[in-house]
């Protein structure tokens, strides 16, 4: 029952219910610092991290963690936090290559289904459907076995698998909008379709579409990784997490530990945190959606 | 009547998924570089040699002459020949399906029982510290890749604690396997009182399930709490308390088993999600089941193994979900006339 205090009347009103959003969910804003963090990580490796990712040292082959080497080193002797750091170069660009092309594919697509509805529809479903009747893992092995393993064809493998999921999204969420009345006056005023459907009804259709690709960026972290652990993903030498993590298991018998933990690791907390900014996203974005989880 | 009317309903809808999903194999398996042929004749081989392989196998034909040919091959339960081991894929697949379906039990078995007592806690107790446990194990879980899981198991309870067995197949060493009967090492042992190798083939399984179990484990506890929230706001359940009944029979009679049905309905996802994972866990358990079959095909750059598991992965992926569909509707009329 007291009367607001002038300081808070001045800010503007958006920024100030931004920030208490963000003070309802600190771990989902510790998320997003650890994944900018991440990012920052990847982009300036070359400075961050100790050592050449790739320079052998003979002398150094299979040593314990410690301060000189944070993560240890592997049989080659090369220093196992740079080359962590380093592949979160090829992890992140990939997933994120992966998500980027299946939401526009997925986005276009399916706004321009939705609001062509009919047999166009009909068919781009049960296309969908023939797609999703494969596990999502499973398809991209298929897929990266057909077209060889390289880093375009894991991205690509994983984009389609991911294309279904956000073309039946942007397709329903059209069925809904077209029917609005601003899409009424939009039509009314003689707007041709593509621009009533690109201008006028998509952006409306954004918000679960980017909570939708937010916790897909996860699940592409951990579909390329476990392709790669089983040797259809990206190939050794290259550092990448999957990849440094089956080279650490070959090791696990002979009792050297840290070279199979700290890829996994790396990929635990990335995931975790794309999962939790997915999560506090949805909560901002689409407050329907709370407590549903 | 009205429940034939429903599963032939349900059986039109799968015979076009169906249709497409042999259309993509089809894509995967003769369309995309890396001429079968070519795989087949190695890489010294003639040009002319080449073009032999091709016609033998049907390649300079029009697509949809192939695509026949595929299809009338595949009905008849043909998967073609693996290149590395020189057997046709389906005997070789079916003399290691029962590894894959014994992994993928038993880590049903451990989703459903951790699952679901974890989902219903996590609910009657909302926002205490039960539920916050709950939610942090299932959001690190789900982040877990599986692979690394496993080989954390290993370290832990085979390397330092040594109260696992190497993660070396589905038997201890010296070990005979029971006479088959389902091929499943466990039930068999069981049926025929072969104790040790009951216990042998339990062991062995224990790390593996327990992985895959786990990784699963999440989805199946965050779907049994929120329907079980759900329905606990039900005036139905709200009558119940109002009645006085006692708080046992209110959660555990009344509400659990409504939010079981719904739960039903995930199982085909989540049966979805083991057979993805058997592909990498049999692989770090050298587990002998399919998905090590066609990984390990994989490394003599033999691609016929792992574009048929991939078909044979959806087709039983299409098949359970059928199934789940037509238990649903079997316990829920309403879905029936929908």
């Amino acid at each position: 029952m007291t009367i607001a205090a002038p300081a808070t009347q001045t800010k503007p009103a958006g920024r100030s219910l931004v920030w208490r959003r963000i003070r309802r969910n600190p771990l989902s804003f510790g998320a997003l610092c650890v994944i900018v963090l991440i990012i920052l990580a990847a982009i300036f490796a070359p400075i961050v991290a100790p050592y050449d990712p790739d320079m052998p040292d003979a002398m150094a082959a299979f040593e314990s963690v410690s301060w000189k080497h944070p993560m240890g080193t592997d049989m080659y002797g090369r220093d196992q936090l740079s080359r962590i750091i380093f592949a979160a170069r090829v992890d992140l660009s990939v997933a994120f290559a992966a998500t980027a092309l299946a939401v526009a594919i997925g986005a276009i697509f399916g706004a321009m289904v939705g609001y062509a509805g009919g047999w166009i529809d009909n068919v781009a479903m049960r296309l969908v459907d023939a797609v999703m009747a494969f596990p999502a893992f499973v398809l991209a092995m298929g897929i990266t076995a057909a077209l060889g393993n390289s880093t375009t064809n894991v991205a690509l493998a994983i984009s389609i698998t991911q294309v279904p999921a956000y073309l039946r999204l942007i397709r329903g969420e059209m069925l809904r909008v077209r029917e609005m009345e601003y899409a009424d006056a939009a039509r009314t005023v003689g707007n041709p379709p593509w621009r009533i459907v690109f201008i006028h009804l998509l952006p409306n259709c954004l918000p679960p579409l980017i909570v939708q690709a937010t916790l897909a960026m996860g699940f592409a972290l951990l579909t390329m990784a476990a392709l790669s652990f089983i040797g259809l993903g990206i190939k050794p030498p290259q550092a990448e997490w999957g990849v440094m993590t089956a080279e650490g298991a070959a090791q696990i018998v002979t009792g050297e530990w840290w070279l199979f933990l700290f890829p996994g690791l790396a990929i635990m907390i990335t995931v975790l945190a794309f999962n939790l900014v997915g999560d506090g996203l949805r909560d901002f974005l689409d407050p329907r959606m709370r407590g549903i989880r | 009547m009205a429940f034939l009317n429903y599963i032939l309903r349900r059986l039109a809808f799968v015979l076009p998924t169906l249709f497409g999903v042999s259309l993509i194999c089809f894509v995967l398996t003769y369309m995309l570089p890396g001429n079968p042929a070519l795989v087949k004749a190695g890489p010294f081989a003639t040009s002319e040699y080449l073009q032999e392989m091709e016609k033998q196998m049907g390649l300079d034909r029009p697509v949809h002459e192939q695509y026949f040919r595929y299809m009338s091959g595949l009905l008849r339960g043909d998967l073609g020949e693996s290149a590395s081991t020189g057997r046709p894929v389906t005997q070789d697949f079916l003399q290691r399906l029962p590894a894959t379906l014994e992994l993928t039990f038993a880590s049903l078995l451990i989703a459903v029982i951790i699952g679901i007592p974890l989902g219903v806690l996590s609910a009657v107790h909302r926002d205490t510290i039960i539920d916050h446990v709950g939610r942090v194990v299932g959001i690190t879980g789900v982040a877990m890749p599986s692979f690394w899981t496993g080989l954390l198991a290993i370290y832990v309870f085979f390397f330092l604690l040594d109260v696992a067995p190497a993660p070396l197949g589905r038997l201890g060493s010296g070990i005979a396997p029971p006479e088959t009967i389902t091929g499943l090492y466990v039930i068999d042992s069981l049926l025929t009182g072969n104790w040790q190798a009951l216990r042998s083939s339990l062991y062995q399984l224990m790390l593996p399930a327990a992985t895959l179990g786990f990784s699963v484990m999440a989805p199946v506890a965050r779907m049994v709490r929120s329907t079980m929230l759900e329905i606990l706001e039900s005036d139905y359940i709200k009558a119940a308390w109002a009645a006085g009944l006692p708080r046992r029979t209110v959660i555990y009679g009344d509400a659990l088993r409504n939010a079981l049905i719904p739960v039903v309905t995930i199982l085909g996802i989540v049966f979805g999600f083991l057979m993805a994972g058997n592909a990498v866990i049999e692989s770090v358990f050298a587990w002998p089941g399919i998905g090590n079959y066609a990984v390990t095909a994989l490394m003599t750059k033999d691609s016929g193994p792992i574009q048929s598991f991939v078909l044979f992965v959806a087709v039983m992926y299409v098949v359970v979900n059928l199934l789940v569909d037509i238990v649903y509707g079997l316990v829920d009329p309403r879905i029936r006339l929908r």
